[in-house]
């Protein structure tokens, strides 16, 4: 046994070397860099199919038939499906409500909906043959707003429908409504010396990840299928696809290939059963890889939103009431929608001090696309409408809008509209105080850099459009509340397997969960985790699949908390084995195995004075520990359909945003000069991680603020389905990011700390739109502005 | 149609290419070579950029038969066209890749999702190094065409300012990162690269 000692009064995982804390690098970094990281779209099997999907060319439409004789005789064609093919009763998918047809069935819904299935030998073979397919529509007509779907005579876009939300809606086109009602609105509107209202648009944002829906379907000698995909929740996935296919779960076999990003859109199915249908139907490999035209149809958006807010105010500064009305277009099927409804309604106040307040929020059936999660996930569009009512508060007021926001702002204890307690540190004051006390970039570089002004730096860019001439500019602030991990009563746990064994005379932690690791870096802070609990330094991360328990959605923030905290949670089991297996064996040598604290660091186990105990290697012995444990966090409760009351959040998270822009008013271009960011991540377990989150985050923010919107035209199509016509910011577009990280701890959460990934995205788009306001004193209800917006032509 | 042409300093070829393929099609479906990326197939996002003799371009908008008998280099091969150029030889990787070379990228790791990588970091070029060090990469797919992008700056321009960077880098898409990260890389390895020196 070794005489080494700690330094004393340790902690477990306070000497771990690459544990939690540090900014460790990716453990993927290195594949990624040399392309060798296998994304979905990189599968490739002998023998493969390539799978295409002919979409519907209309919004909505009757099919009278579907001939797909000439498709079939076409060389090289060995399947073509259509909804007839279907092999099973379950024809229909959906996350929450399953009415998403896999192939349409005599009718389509929405513009792109899949119609047929074909399998070639080379993918314009079966693109062509698709073309090939002869499918006889009548049109119908459509409803795209809230008027014409919910008119007297709208088509029903679920006729009969008898999901959990079908018998508490005012429409049958309405998909979810949520209202909220809290304290007396009448008697408080009296107190108030200023009342503002507005009406608010919110575009439909599109997440743009750049991997394309893509996969690969291996047929398996026991009539099952290997699914190798791209997805956000596998478990979810299987759910779904299974009882299409007519298959227990455990012959659907999921890995989790590389995934190119997520953001919410791949929530949702999209082409996974496709893949497996034609699989089994040809018993060939088949691989389906979208372009960036068809994953446009492919994924659900952001919905588009509008959305009525009064607000009153005292003339000293307080705030007295607010009402809202948020509708939300849900498209053509439920996806997300209800809990986007849940999440947009129960936050509509924003992290203000409110006790009097009416909200409803509603989303609608449509014929547009689908509209389901995107990063923010309806807390996106309430913080673009509250922000913007609290600029022109102030402004009503004479007030600084930060001062005012200070001065509203919620804080640990405070009660939401929901009536539940905000029951951890909630500084949206600290944050709105630190984004302000931040240096501001230099006005009017042109100007002072004289010669050596750089055009780059200007509206218009390397376009050359200005040099100076008629640029203003402009600040603006906003601040956000984001719920963490899923809401209302869903049951939200995560599972995580850690084995420990001795490898080549180490110990090594295998941790195994289903995460889906879409860029979050989910697999970087796991190994940290095992580091910090289990005293290792050799850490695997296990590839994700379905061999182990589910680890619940890689969205809502929640993957740190969740499957974080059934690492730790699983990694703290095993530490207990491992003592219970050194007091067995070494117990009788040394009294601290009775009675100290004991902790396992630096592969040792050692007393919290630093004695050394045992090598871990000596207690393992050769012996494997291996668990798998489910990990809950907090219940939540379920929002009560009249009153909007319940606990219904687990944890929030905050981030505040200044945005410095300058506008070409003459051609309504935008500059985001800077676009600094402060937000309290309660512990950073990876600090490079967690700026770079707050970073991507604020960008996505950015694009839904001056360029990002999916245009539907009145007939429900889609109009710019390309990265040509479909603007994300480019590296020109984008500013520099100043992030000022807060870290006060949450006690209810895993190491204190806080799901980060979403908060970013909702502060960004006001504080944007309210420093273009604040350059050119337009009104700007509307986001994406464009340059129209601002020259008026 | 017969296609031979050069991939990262071999000499490669591939039979019964369709006419409609693109380059792109051809290094990831046909030659084993999946790093360069498929995010648009629309020439915008970058994702795809390899140099074809020398000059950076959209793979996916270069018909496969436009690059017989000419030099491909992709993300596979940047790490020794980065070698082979600061060892004085070469600039369009026509010096080759030794077999062991070539089988680091051509042989499959038995995994992508534990980070048990099958290069070796020291091996990597000054600008990978730079992207893992700087925390640029989140989900990656943006990094092959970024990567040989802004190795192609650092060729022409050892210390870009920060305005060359975006210029240089405006044709690649990244939807993760905010490209702040990107641009500390490239800094990095500029600064690294002239320490070096």
């Amino acid at each position: 046994m070794g005489a080494t000692r700690i330094p004393g009064n340790i902690t477990q995982g306070s000497t771990a070397k690459g544990g939690i804390g540090e900014s460790t690098l990716r453990p993927d970094g290195t594949l990624k860099v040399t392309g060798e990281f296998a994304y979905s779209s990189d599968m490739w099997h002998e023998d493969m199919l390539w799978g295409f999907t002919l979409r519907s060319p209309h919004a909505h439409a009757e099919i009278k038939s579907i001939d797909t004789s000439e498709a079939l005789a076409q060389a090289g064609v060995y399947a073509v499906l259509t909804y007839d093919d279907l092999p099973t009763d379950v024809k229909n998918y959906g996350l929450e409500i399953q009415d998403t047809p896999v192939l349409a069935h005599g009718r389509v819904r929405h513009h792109g909906e899949p119609v047929a299935l074909v399998a070639a030998d080379h993918p314009e073979t079966a693109r062509r043959a698709a073309a090939k397919i002869k499918v006889e529509y009548v049109q119908l007509p459509v409803v795209h707003d809230e008027q014409t779907a919910l008119a007297e005579d709208a088509p029903l876009l679920h006729p009969g429908r008898d999901d959990h939300h079908a018998g508490h809606v005012p429409h049958p086109n309405v998909v979810h409504r949520q209202p909220i009602h809290r304290g007396d609105v009448a008697a408080a509107r009296a107190r108030a010396d200023v009342i503002v209202s507005g009406e608010y648009v919110v575009g439909m944002q599109d997440q743009a990840f750049l991997g394309p829906e893509s996969g690969l379907a291996v047929p398996a000698e026991d009539g099952g299928v290997d699914l190798y995909i791209a997805t956000q929740w596998l478990h979810s996935d299987l759910r779904q696809i299974a009882p299409v296919l007519g298959l227990p779960p455990e012959k659907v076999r999921m890995t989790l290939s590389g995934v190119g990003g997520a953001f919410g859109g791949r929530e949702d199915l999209s082409m996974q059963i496709h893949a497996c249908l034609l699989a089994l139907r040809t018993g060939k490999p088949v691989k389906i890889v979208y372009n960036r035209f068809e994953s446009f149809f492919g994924h659900v958006h952001r919905h588009p939103a509008k959305l009525w807010y009064e607000h009153g105010a005292t003339k000293d500064g307080k705030l007295t009431h607010m009402r809202c009305r948020i509708v939300l277009d849900g498209g053509a099927y439920a996806s997300a929608s209800p809990a986007v409804v849940g999440n947009a309604s129960s936050l509509s106040v924003g992290p203000y001090v409110i006790d009097d307040v009416e909200i409803e929020a509603v989303a609608l059936y449509t014929n547009n696309p689908p509209c389901g999660a995107m990063r923010g996930f309806g807390a996106v569009q309430a913080c673009f409408a509250y922000e913007a009512q609290m600029d022109k508060l102030a402004a009503e007021l004479g007030m600084d809008p930060v001062e005012f926001r200070r001065l509203n702002a919620m804080s640990q204890g405070t009660l939401l509209p929901t009536g539940q307690v905000v029951d951890s540190p909630a500084p949206v004051a600290e944050l709105l105080r630190r984004i302000k006390a931040m240096p501001l970039p230099p006005e009017r570089q042109w100007e002072t850099a004289g010669e050596s002004a750089d055009v780059r730096a200007l509206p218009g860019g390397l376009s050359n459009t200005t040099h100076g001439e008629g640029v203003v500019r402009g600040v603006g602030y906003a601040v956000g509340i984001k719920n963490v991990g899923f809401s209302e009563g869903f049951d939200d746990y995560s599972t995580a397997r850690v084995r420990l064994e001795v490898v080549g005379g180490e110990p090594v932690a295998v941790v195994h969960t289903a995460m889906a690791e879409v860029g979050q870096g989910g697999v970087t802070v796991h190994a940290q985790i095992a580091r910090t609990e289990l005293g290792v330094t050799q850490v695997t991360i296990h590839p994700a699949d379905t061999q182990v328990g589910s680890a619940g959605s890689t969205s809502a923030s929640r993957q740190t908390y969740v499957t974080g905290g059934a690492v730790k949670n699983t990694c703290e089991a095993v530490r207990e084995k491992v003592l219970e297996l050194g007091r067995a064996r070494f117990g009788s040598y040394h009294p601290a195995w009775a009675t100290a604290e004991l902790l396992l660091e630096s592969g040792k186990v050692v007393t919290d004075g630093g004695e050394v105990l045992a090598d871990l290697v000596e207690v393992l012995e050769g012996e494997a520990i291996d668990l798998e444990l489910e990990w809950r966090h907090r219940p939540t409760e379920a929002f009560d359909l009249h009153t909007g009351q319940g606990n219904g959040h687990v944890q929030y998270s905050f981030a505040a945003h200044r945005a410095v822009v300058e506008v070409d008013t003459e051609l309504g271009l935008v500059k985001v000069v800077e676009l600094a960011c402060a937000q309290d991540v309660g512990r950073a377990l990876n600090p490079l991680s967690v700026v770079g989150q707050i970073q991507g985050g604020t960008t996505q923010g950015l694009g839904l603020a001056v360029m990002e919107e999916i245009v539907v035209s009145k007939e429900a199509k889609v109009r710019n389905p390309s990265f040509t016509d479909y603007l994300i910011p480019t590296i020109l577009d984008t500013p520099t990011i100043p992030v000022d990280v807060l870290e006060l701890a949450d006690e209810h959460a895993p190491y204190g700390l806080r799901g980060i990934g979403e908060a970013p995205t909702l502060s960004s788009t006001p504080a944007v739109v309210s420093a273009i306001r604040a350059a050119t004193g337009l009104a700007l209800n509307r986001v994406p502005v464009r340059p129209e917006h601002l020259t008026g032509t | 149609m017969r296609l031979t042409f050069t991939v990262n300093g071999r000499q490669q070829e591939a039979d019964d290419v369709w006419e409609g393929e693109s380059l792109l099609y051809v290094l990831r479906e046909r030659m084993g070579l999946p790093g360069s990326k498929n995010a648009c197939e629309q020439g915008e996002c970058g994702s795809c950029t390899v140099r074809l003799d020398g000059v950076p371009v959209c793979a996916c908008l270069v018909a496969a038969g436009q690059v017989q008998d000419r030099e491909v280099v992709t993300v596979e091969g940047l790490a020794d066209y980065a070698r082979q150029r600061a060892e004085g030889g070469c600039g369009t990787g026509a010096c080759g890749t030794s077999l062991d070379d070539a089988k680091r990228w051509q042989s499959k790791p038995a995994d992508g999702r534990t980070g048990e990588a099958g290069a070796f970091p020291q091996q990597l070029s000054a600008i990978q190094r730079a992207f893992i060090d700087a925390g640029a990469v989140q989900c990656g797919f943006c990094t092959p065409g970024l990567l040989v992008a802004a190795d192609e700056l650092l060729e022409r321009n050892a210390s870009p300012s920060d305005e060359d960077i975006r210029e240089a880098l405006s044709g690649n898409l990244c939807r993760c990162t905010g490209y702040e990260k990107i641009l500390d890389a490239v800094r990095l390895a500029a600064a690294r690269t002239e320490e070096a020196v």
